[in-house]
């Protein structure tokens, strides 16, 4: 392995056996000799990466997607079925904050033994109390039992321990995610200390802001396998989109529109495709037009329709809608395969992910839902990018207006 | 697989201080919130020597044959007393800090040791009662005393090496602190501790010997205490006599090492 790696995993896959009735107990075990009945739970499979010495390498995914195994197999914690993990360093797990952290002992007598589990002996730890005291703002605190710290005490004491351990891989798992944003913002500080001296991180995390600011190069897991690794940007975009299309299926599900894709006799939308002017990429300058093409075919229609065309965001938010009434009025298209079109003025899109859907309705009021093609129903529908063009402003659309001064 | 991390050979000067943070927070555990302090873990095995005293001196005349009997029981029960505490303390080690080895790559056996070395602490302070107790008996102190330590030594490693073999055991089935229990309530009585083993039948004579602790206890009272007590040497007649006791605690070590390190690797799993 060179010298310039700091942590190479090959073809890692892990497995647990989740017995189907977990024997305990000798007289269980005699008393069910037959062999026992595993499911297999693929946790992880055919991991492969590798991590620069003093990089800073951010990992995303959704709870569940094998991220924390991955973490603990690292650390050490859990041996792997197949693969292997090589190591160049001495490492340091946070997969948690405040290990062995005791509620019946006082802060002190927890801070060394803390600092004992991440390898900081009593003699030099009596030369850093200070320091961990004073970043944890708890001097007051130090003589009282853990039990009567607040949550926030606790991280705040834990992550002041936790920056003394001086080894050259950190692991970091969620440790953000308490803690007020004064205190955030001085763990932000000391990752970018970090950051500057060399080590090596690896930070797992669902703060896309974080993995934005502070990885060198981030990797999204997904149900058990690495499906994005690259510039932290695109990863985090990646489990953005990912994140909340599920999201979205998941709250539709809960609602009263729990039914799916309507599914009707008269009408059926086949494809939506949106395109910028004149190419075929979806990525499209601000200020620029889209294309948006829909195909639908008629099969049986009593009564005029209106198509609707709208954009939501990535998070699911309905920002606008246009529908047909103006230029097709009561529109009866004829039984068989059509296609429409239609130029979106997309110049008051402010830069990121979009997701444009369709939707047919009855002409009539109140309008009959007959079909659509939305993303929150789990439909293939395009997903543009607007660019950003102009830098001048922000917020959540394109504001139009000028200034001016008047001359007194 | 291998992970060939440094993780693994940690220095023992960070296994040292994980020890004495253990050992530490164990103590201030204990006697937290109680008055006496730690004058707790001495009353128990006191008490329990005033009850067998008692007993054995005054109403079944067992003991009265022994000489200073009062510092013979003493001794053989704060031996006793250290075994029944590392050994069960050492069983619940590994499952009692599943929280830190679910999240942390420490050395187990660290845990293991710890746990004997918290009941080893406890065990040197009631020895320092045990000599007290024995110059107030006028027990003649006798020079071959300075062999002690050998056989505690060898007490130390049987306790470790039962409670490595229990904590792993305990991981996988929990039947074991209940069996644990029961064998050591059998145990107490098959070892000589509040009699002599000079008045078991001929016949059992030799397989009790054979116990460890019967030879544990009854050389470090041969030595401390008088120079009468039946040692398991003396018994069969020769130091090959010695030597099967020896070589039972040594294969325990043999295999409580062999399962506790193929195990321990499944801990974080298991837990």
């Amino acid at each position: 392995m060179s010298d310039k790696i700091a942590l190479s995993i090959k073809n890692l896959s892990k497995d647990f056996k989740l017995p189907h009735e977990r024997k305990n107990s000798i007289k269980e075990w005699v008393l069910h000799f037959r062999k026992p009945t595993y499911e297999k739970l693929h946790a992880l499979h055919d991991i492969n990466f590798e991590v620069k010495k003093g990089e800073f390498f951010g990992i995303v995914g959704r709870n569940g997607s094998g991220k924390s195994t991955l973490l603990k197999i690292i650390g050490g914690i859990y041996q792997s079925t197949k693969g292997s993990v090589t190591v160049n360093g001495t490492l340091t797990p946070f997969i948690e904050l405040g290990i062995g952290f005791n509620p019946e002992l006082t802060g002190r007598e927890n801070v060394f033994m803390n600092g004992a589990i991440l390898g900081i002996s009593r003699k030099e730890m009596k030369t850093k109390y200070k320091e961990i005291v004073d970043f944890a703002e708890l001097d007051n605190f130090m003589d009282q039992k853990l039990k009567n710290y607040s949550s926030g005490m606790l991280v705040r004491l834990a992550f002041s321990i936790a920056i003394q351990a001086h080894n050259d891989i950190l692991l970091i798992d969620e440790v953000l995610a308490v803690g007020d944003a004064a205190f955030q913002r001085k763990c932000f500080e000391v990752f970018k200390d970090i950051k500057k001296s060399g080590k090596t991180v690896i930070f797992v995390t669902h703060d896309m802001g974080a993995v934005q600011e502070f990885c060198d190069r981030a990797m999204m897991i997904e149900d058990s396998k690495v499906i994005a690794i690259g510039k932290p940007r695109e990863v985090a975009l990646r489990y953005e989109v990912a994140n909340s299309a599920i999201a979205n299926n998941a709250s539709k599900k809960d609602g009263p529109a729990s039914s799916a894709r309507p599914k009707s006799k008269e009408l059926e939308l086949l494809n939506i495709n949106a395109h910028s002017e004149n190419s075929n990429l979806t990525s499209i300058e601000g200020g620029k037009d889209i294309i948006v093409d829909i195909d639908f075919k008629v099969h049986e229609l009593t009564e005029p329709i209106q198509l609707n065309l709208f954009i939501v965001k990535p998070d699911g938010t309905y920002l606008a809608g246009l529908n047909t009434n103006v230029e097709f009025g009561k529109y009866i298209p004829k039984k068989g395969s059509h296609r429409i079109s239609c130029r979106v003025k997309a110049d008051q899109l402010v830069k990121g992910y979009y997701f444009v859907n369709i939707g047919a309705y009855t002409y009539a009021e109140p309008a009959r839902l007959i079909d659509v093609l939305d993303i929150s129903f789990g439909a293939k529908v395009p997903k543009i990018t607007i660019l950003e063009s102009s830098p001048n402003q922000n917020g959540e659309f394109y504001m139009r207006g000028n200034w001016s001064e008047e001359s007194k | 697989m291998k992970i060939k991390s440094r993780l693994t050979n940690i220095t023992s000067k960070r296994n040292r201080s994980l020890i004495s943070e253990m050992v530490r927070s164990d103590f201030k555990l204990r006697y937290q919130g109680s008055v006496l302090g730690y004058l707790w873990s001495l009353l128990r095995p006191l008490v329990m020597f005033g009850v067998l005293y008692i007993v054995f001196t005054k109403v079944i005349k067992v003991g009265g044959s022994i000489p200073y009997y009062p510092s013979y029981l003493l001794l053989g029960l704060v031996l006793w007393t250290f075994f029944v505490e590392s050994t069960t303390s050492g069983m619940n080690a590994i499952v009692g800090r599943g929280d830190l080895i679910r999240k942390v790559n420490i050395p187990k056996y660290i845990i293991v040791i710890s746990t004997t070395a918290s009941a080893f602490v406890n065990f040197s302070i009631n020895m320092i009662v045990v000599i007290i107790f024995m110059r107030l008996g006028n027990v003649p102190l006798n020079w071959q005393i300075i062999f002690v330590p050998i056989f505690i030594v060898e007490l130390v490693i049987f306790s470790l090496a039962i409670s490595f073999l229990l904590s792993a055991l305990y991981v996988k089935f929990r039947d074991f602190s209940h069996i644990w229990e029961v064998f050591l309530q059998i145990l107490f009585y098959a070892t000589p501790i509040i009699y002599s083993l000079s008045i078991v039948p001929s016949r059992l004579i030799k397989i009790m010997s054979i116990n460890p602790l019967t030879q544990i206890f009854q050389d470090i009272r041969s030595l401390m205490i008088t120079p009468e007590t039946l040692t398991t040497k003396e018994v069969f007649g020769s130091q090959i006599g010695r030597l099967i006791p020896i070589l039972i605690v040594l294969s325990l070590v043999l295999v409580a090492t062999i399962y506790f390190k193929r195990s321990s690797q499944k801990f974080a799993e298991e837990l």
